[in-house]
C-alpha cells in the first residue's frame, strides 16, 4: 500500500471552481484520483464538469458524499479557515497547496486540529501521488512518476519532479512522493513520513530532500538512526545561500547560524545517510544503498 | 521584512512598553538641534537593517548638542556592511545600571510562540546561547492563551533584582509578546532592556521582523519598509511576484521553484562556478516574467552568462519559452543564454526555441551548469 492515500481516497476539493482548483481537480480525476465532491460557498448545487456535485459546506460534502480526504487551493487569506472548516466536518486527511499562509494562522490551526485527530499536509506544499495505486492529490505531475518501491519525501516542489523524474529515468519506480512543504510551520514533518515509509509493505528505499532553515532535517537524522531500517539517501538544498535571507520559501532561511546546509549534512551524515552532492547524484545512491531494489 | 530601530520603538511604544525619548533625523544640523531639545547627552545611533552596527563604529554618545552634530556627520553616510547610512536616532543616553535581553521567536519545532531571556543582555542571543546556554531562560507560550500572567512574573522574577524591577518587566514582556502576536513579527527583541541608575526599566534598543505572508493585513507596518536600505533587484522581483536574492558570482540564474532555485546555485558552486543569484520566476510563467527576471539579472554588471533551469510541471515550457522570445525580441541582450526546459510541453518549447538560434540548450541540469560556467569563464 501507499501511504496516506490509496483507492478508499474519496477526495473533495476546495477552491474547486478558482483557477487552480478547477485545473488540478480534472487532473487529479484523470489521473484516477476517486473525486467525490467540490466546495466553492455560493455555487452549491452546480456540478464540476457536468459530474462531481458542488457544494457550499465541507460539512455538506461529507454528508452527501462520504468523502474522507479534503485538498485546498483557496487564497491565502481564507485557507487557514478551510483547512479548519474540513477538520470539523470530519475529513482526516487535508492537504493544503495555498502558498502564503501566514503563520499566526498556522499556529492556531494546528492544536485544532491534534484535538480533532486530522492530519495537515503542507500548507505551501505540492502535495502527494502514489504511482502504484493511481491516485493523486495535489499538483505533482502525474507525468514523471513511475510505480515502483522508492519512497520520496521532500519540502520542496520543483526540486522534487526533478528528483522524481532522474528516479523514474533511471527505472526506480515510487510507492508514494511526497512535498511537505516550504513553510515554517507544516502539519508533517519529515518524522512523520519516515516513519508512514518505514512502516509501509510498498517501500523499499527511500529519498528524503531537505533544504536550509529549521531543524526537521537534523530531527529526522535522529529518528532514521534508531527506528528505520530501510535504506534512506538524501540531498539537501541551499549550500550556497547566504545568512538571514528567505530562498523564497518562507522557511528557507539562514537564523543566527542554525539551520544551515552544512549542519543538516552533518547531522545525516552521522546518522548513516548518504547525502548526495548533486542531485543527479541520488539514483546512484539509492543503487548502492538499495541493490535489491526492483527496476523497471 | 525588517525595520529599522526607531520604527521599531515606534511600534513598542504604542503598546506600551517604555522606550527612552528620541528623534529620527537626516542631516547634522537636525541631530544638534534634537539634541538641544532633548537637553541630556544623547546617543546617536545609525539607522540600518544590518546587524553589528556597534562594532563599525554606528553608535556613538555626545554630551553636548555641538557634538552629537560632530558624530552624526561622522555617522550619516558611512558603509556598514553594504548598507550606506542615511539616517541617526537620536535619543536620550540614559545610566545604565544592568542590561536584560528579551525576545519573542517563533519555535519551528514546537510549533509555538517562545520567550527568551536573559539576565545578561547587551550581548547576541546567539553568542549567549553557545558560550552560556543556562543564562537563557525559555518559556513556550500556547498561542490559543496567550501569556500567562503567572509565567510573565515568574519570568521576571528571574531577572529582576527586586519586586519593585519585577513589575515593569512582567508588564514589558506581556506586552512584547502582544507585539509579536498582533503585528505578525517573527522576530520581536529587545536587547537591551536596562535598568537605569535611577531606577527605570527602558528599552533602549528595539528589533522587528515580520512575517511577509502577513504583510497584507498591515498596511501601517508595509509602509515602513525603506527601500533605499533595500537591494533595487529585490524591489524589483518582489513587485513582480519574484523571488530574488543577490549573490557575488557571474553566473545568473532563472529557475522555478524555490528548491531547485537553491539546487541549481549550489551545483554551479560544486561544479567551479559562482552564482551571481536566487531567483525563484513561481508557478506561473507568463512572458513578462522572463522578461523582468532578465533585467533584473542583466542590471548586474558581474554577470557573464545566464542559466534557464525550468522543470515544467505546473508550469508549462512551452509558456517560458514564449517569454524568452519575447525577452529576446524587446531586449538587447548580448550575454550568452544557457537554456534547460524539462517536463510539460518540452516538445513545444524546443520548436519554439528553434526562432532563438543564439541560445545555448541543454538536456539535463548538469550539463546546462557546466555549459553556464563556461560561457561565464
Amino acid at each position: 500500500m501507499s501511504i496516506l492515500i490509496d483507492k478508499n481516497t474519496r477526495l473533495v476539493v476546495q477552491g474547486i471552481t478558482g483557477r487552480d482548483g478547477s485545473f488540478h481537480a480534472s487532473q487529479m480525476a484523470a489521473y484516477g484520483t476517486n473525486l467525490v465532491a467540490g466546495v466553492t460557498p455560493g455555487k452549491g448545487g452546480t456540478r464540476f464538469e457536468d459530474k462531481v456535485p458542488v457544494f457550499d459546506s465541507v460539512h455538506a460534502a461529507v454528508d452527501a458524499t462520504g468523502a474522507n480526504t479534503s485538498v485546498i487551493y483557496v487564497r491565502a487569506p481564507f485557507a487557514a479557515d478551510a483547512i479548519c472548516e474540513a477538520a470539523e466536518a470530519g475529513i482526516r486527511f487535508v492537504v493544503c497547496i495555498t502558498e502564503g499562509v501566514p503563520v499566526r494562522d498556522m499556529l492556531r490551526v494546528v492544536p485544532f486540529l491534534k484535538e480533532r485527530s486530522t492530519r495537515l499536509l503542507g500548507p505551501n506544499c505540492p502535495g502527494l501521488i502514489a504511482p502504484n495505486s493511481k491516485v493523486k492529490v495535489g499538483i505533482l505531475p502525474a507525468s514523471i512518476v513511475l510505480p515502483g518501491s522508492v519512497g520520496v519525501v521532500s519540502r520542496s516542489g520543483t526540486l522534487t519532479y526533478e528528483v522524481v523524474y532522474q528516479l523514474t529515468r533511471a527505472g526506480m519506480g515510487q510507492s508514494t512522493c511526497i512535498g511537505i512543504g516550504g513553510d515554517p510551520v507544516i502539519g508533517t514533518n519529515f518524522i512523520d513520513c519516515l516513519r508512514m515509509f518505514q512502516g509501509d509493505d510498498e517501500t523499499e528505499a527511500i529519498v528524503m530532500i531537505g533544504e536550509i532553515g529549521g531543524s526537521d532535517e537534523e530531527e529526522a537524522a535522529a529518528f532514521i538512526k534508531e527506528k528505520v531500517t530501510k535504506p534512506v539517501v538524501s540531498f539537501i538544498a541551499g549550500q550556497t545561500a547566504p545568512p538571514g535571507k528567505r530562498m523564497g520559501h518562507a522557511g528557507a532561511i539562514v537564523t543566527g547560524g542554525s539551520g544551515t546546509a552544512a549542519d543538516k549534512i552533518k547531522a545525516l551524515t552521522a546518522a548513516g545517510v548518504p547525502v548526495a552532492r548533486v542531485p543527479s547524484e541520488i539514483t546512484r545512491l539509492v543503487a548502492q544503498s538499495a541493490p535489491a531494489l526492483k527496476r523497471a | 521584512m525588517n525595520i529599522h530601530e526607531y520604527q521599531a520603538k515606534e511600534i513598542f511604544a504604542r503598546f506600551g512598553i517604555p522606550v527612552p525619548p528620541g528623534t529620527v533625523v537626516t542631516t547634522p544640523a537636525e541631530a544638534e538641534s534634537v539634541a538641544a531639545k532633548i537637553g541630556k547627552p544623547v546617543v546617536v545611533k545609525a539607522q540600518v537593517l544590518v546587524g553589528g552596527r556597534g562594532k563599525a563604529g554606528g553608535v556613538k554618545i555626545a554630551q553636548t548638542p555641538a557634538e552629537a552634530k560632530e558624530k552624526a556627520a561622522q555617522i550619516l553616510g558611512m558603509d556598514i556592511k553594504g548598507e550606506k547610512v542615511q539616517k541617526v536616532l537620536i535619543t536620550e543616553a540614559v545610566d545604565i545600571a544592568r542590561e536584560i535581553y528579551v525576545g519573542v521567536v517563533m519555535d519551528r519545532r514546537a510549533q509555538k510562540p517562545l520567550i527568551m531571556a536573559s539576565a545578561e543582555g547587551g550581548v547576541e542571543i546567539e553568542i549567549t546561547a553557545v558560550e552560556k546556554p543556562q543564562a537563557i531562560k525559555r518559556v513556550h507560550v500556547d498561542p490559543l492563551y496567550g501569556v500567562h500572567s503567572f509565567a510573565a512574573r515568574n519570568l521576571a522574577a528571574e531577572l529582576a533584582d527586586n519586586a519593585e524591577q519585577a513589575k515593569p518587566m512582567t508588564d514589558i514582556i506581556e506586552k512584547l509578546y502582544r507585539v509579536f502576536m498582533e503585528t505578525d513579527a517573527s522576530l520581536a527583541e529587545i536587547n537591551p532592556l536596562v535598568v537605569t541608575k535611577d531606577g527605570r526599566v527602558l528599552a533602549i534598543d528595539a528589533k522587528l521582523n515580520f512575517d511577509d505572508n502577513a504583510l497584507y493585513r498591515h498596511a501601517d507596518i508595509e509602509a515602513m519598509r525603506d527601500t533605499d536600505a533595500e537591494d533595487a533587484g529585490e524591489t524589483t522581483a518582489r513587485a513582480e511576484g519574484l523571488s530574488f536574492v543577490r549573490l557575488s558570482g557571474n553566473v545568473g540564474c532563472i529557475v522555478n521553484g524555490a528548491g531547485l532555485a537553491m539546487a541549481t546555485m549550489d551545483l554551479v558552486k560544486e561544479y567551479g562556478g559562482q552564482p551571481a543569484n536566487f531567483l525563484d520566476i513561481g508557478g506561473s510563467s507568463r512572458p513578462e516574467k522572463v522578461v523582468t527576471a532578465l533585467t533584473i539579472i542583466t542590471s548586474d554588471k558581474s554577470v557573464r552568462s545566464i542559466l534557464f533551469n525550468i522543470f515544467g510541471g505546473i508550469t508549462r515550457c512551452d509558456d517560458v519559452a514564449r517569454g524568452l522570445v519575447t525577452a529576446f525580441n524587446q531586449m538587447d541582450l548580448k550575454l550568452p543564454v544557457v537554456v534547460r526546459l524539462t517536463g510539460t510541453n518540452e516538445k513545444e518549447a524546443r520548436e519554439i526555441l528553434k526562432q532563438l538560434p543564439s541560445l545555448h540548450t541543454a538536456e539535463t541540469m548538469d550539463e546546462a551548469v557546466k555549459k553556464a560556467i563556461q560561457l561565464a569563464a
